[in-house]
């Protein structure tokens, strides 16, 4: 298959950057989109060029390392599927395919197609967690967990924080990852001790770094490469109003209402 | 610390305000439809008139006056102040327009909200304004008169024609509000959420349809 490709180039976090045409020839249609970049990275390695930079790792869909928007889509045209899960065999012979990196003014682009997520690992950090000490394994079951709740638990905690989510909405808003970040540890009752502090946090830290507000497009949902439902927007705002309102003070910490 | 981290209200609260805001024209917009109907009844304007000096007089109601104000301008100012954030989120902007799907009209929500505040506006300086007694009424109208008022703007094919189009945007911001609102204050369940999406878009037709109606009543059959 033949493909034209353009590419954001940038050379740095400073460069301005811009788009830049590539002729892929010879592609497999089984190859998947990566191994066209890698082909295409070896030819420009060949003529003593700088190849295209842009992340990946475990290449299975579930590390949530890769990212690229893809002809307006972030992760490309498939429903449910990372980049690293895509394959050329999706898209017509001779098209035009555009790449750019995530745009978000949280998510600066460090080279070509490569952004600095660690915005989402700020966020984790400021409650994306139970304080437990470790210790012995506590037996399975020591603490009933009604069936429904694990499901929606484990449906939220499916979440690979990509970032996909924030790349399609219009508002770059990051409610889809934390939504599910929060709601994984609401839904159960190890994370229930902490519901009230961690929503709070999570939420002050992400309006901190800048991420748009939510205003329902629900194009995360349609994006999302592990299909996190809206649900958990609401269940974040549900639990925030709830922490907002009836949780009993804390000294030392104060949080914007 | 950047101006983003200087925030009173945080994300969530700011976007719930503006949803009670608007839940509570919603449910305004359904009482001023009812009175407005009346307008068709073939009785001089009687029950049009009766209604509308209910809705001067009562004191409960002049007080509603009053949060109507407070809530066309709360949600006006969250909805400008929410949309302006959202464009600065986003610095530097993607060269491929956006092919994900999205609820639909959701995208133009402050575009469609601008058009019924134009609406609005005009519609105040029509009613409201000669009401208390900052613009004069058209000769042959009293002040108070909302009845004759309606009539001589209906017979004008001009104001019909602004007034349908600010309520076939109202009937696109609304279709997508509703539901955007359950949403936001955190009532979204697969219970209840198909229903909700299909009651704001029955709600959608009713209001905007039910206001349109009128003019096309007044072109057709008077
Ligand atoms: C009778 C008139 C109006 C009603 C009943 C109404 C109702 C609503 C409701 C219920 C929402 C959903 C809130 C949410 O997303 O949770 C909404 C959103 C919105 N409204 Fe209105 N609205 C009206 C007029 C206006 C006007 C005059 C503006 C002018 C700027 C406006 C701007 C917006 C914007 C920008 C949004 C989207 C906010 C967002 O989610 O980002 N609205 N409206
Ligand atoms: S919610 Fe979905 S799109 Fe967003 S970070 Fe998690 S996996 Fe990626
Ligand atoms: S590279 Fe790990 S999810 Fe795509």
């Amino acid at each position: 298959m033949i493909f034209t490709l353009k590419i954001w180039r940038q050379k740095n976090a400073s460069d301005k950057g811009g788009l830049v045409t590539y002729k892929a020839e010879d592609i497999s249609p089984d190859s998947s989109f990566f191994e066209m970049l890698d082909q295409l990275n070896q030819q420009l390695i060949a003529k003593g060029e700088d190849p295209v930079a842009f992340d990946h790792d475990c290449r299975e869909g579930i590390c949530g390392t890769c990212s690229l928007y893809i002809n307006g889509r972030p992760h490309g045209p498939l429903k449910g599927t990372t980049t690293c899960q895509l394959h050329m065999r999706s898209f017509r012979n001779g098209e035009t395919i555009y790449v750019e990196p995530w745009r978000c003014g949280a998510f600066p682009v460090i080279k070509d197609l490569i952004v600095d997520r660690s915005a989402f690992d700020k966020i984790i950090q400021a409650g994306g967690y139970v304080s437990v000490n470790s210790g012995g394994i506590p037996d399975a079951n020591t603490i009933p967990v009604p069936k429904p709740d694990a499901d929606a638990a484990f449906d939220a905690a499916a979440c690979i924080g990509c970032g996909a989510c924030v790349a399609s909405c219009p508002n770059a808003s990051a409610m889809l990852f934390v939504g599910a970040k929060v709601s994984h540890l609401a839904l159960l009752p190890q994370g229930r001790v902490e519901a009230e502090h961690r929503v709070q946090k999570m939420v002050a830290t992400m309006d901190s770094l800048g991420f748009g507000n939510c205003s329902n497009t629900y194009a995360c949902e349609a994006e999302c490469p592990k299909e996190i439902a809206v649900t958990n927007i609401a269940r974040m705002n549900r639990e925030f109003l709830a922490a907002k309102i009836f949780a009993e003070k804390e000294k030392q910490i104060s949080f914007t209402l | 610390m950047d101006r983003s981290e200087r925030r009173t209200l945080s994300s969530i609260t700011g976007k719930v305000i503006m949803a009670l805001a608007g839940l509570f024209l919603v449910v305004f917009l359904l009482v001023h439809l009812g009175i407005n109907l009346l307008l068709m009844a073939d009785d001089g304007g009687r029950a049009f008139t009766g209604a509308a000096t209910f809705m001067a007089t009562n004191p409960v109601i002049r007080l509603f006056e009053v949060v109507l104000f407070g809530g066309f301008l709360i949600h006006m100012m969250f909805g400008v102040g929410v949309s302006i954030r959202n464009r600065r989120s986003r610095p530097v902007r993607y060269q491929h327009k956006s092919e994900s799907e999205t609820s639909p009209l959701s995208r133009y929500m402050l575009h469609s909200g601008i058009i019924v505040f134009i609406f609005l506006a005009l519609h105040l300086i029509d009613f409201y304004f000669i009401k208390v007694g900052l613009v004069a009424p058209p000769a042959g109208v009293e002040r108070h008169d909302f009845y004759h008022r309606s009539l001589v703007l209906f017979s004008d094919k001009g104001y019909s024609a602004v007034y349908l189009v600010g309520f076939l945007f109202l009937g696109f911001h609304l279709n997508h509000a509703v539901q955007a609102a359950f949403q936001t204050i955190g009532m979204n369940h697969n219970k209840y959420t198909a229903g909700i999406k299909v009651f704001s878009m029955l709600y959608a037709i009713i209001v905007a349809g039910g206001f349109m109606t009128i003019p096309l009543w007044f072109i057709f059959f008077r």
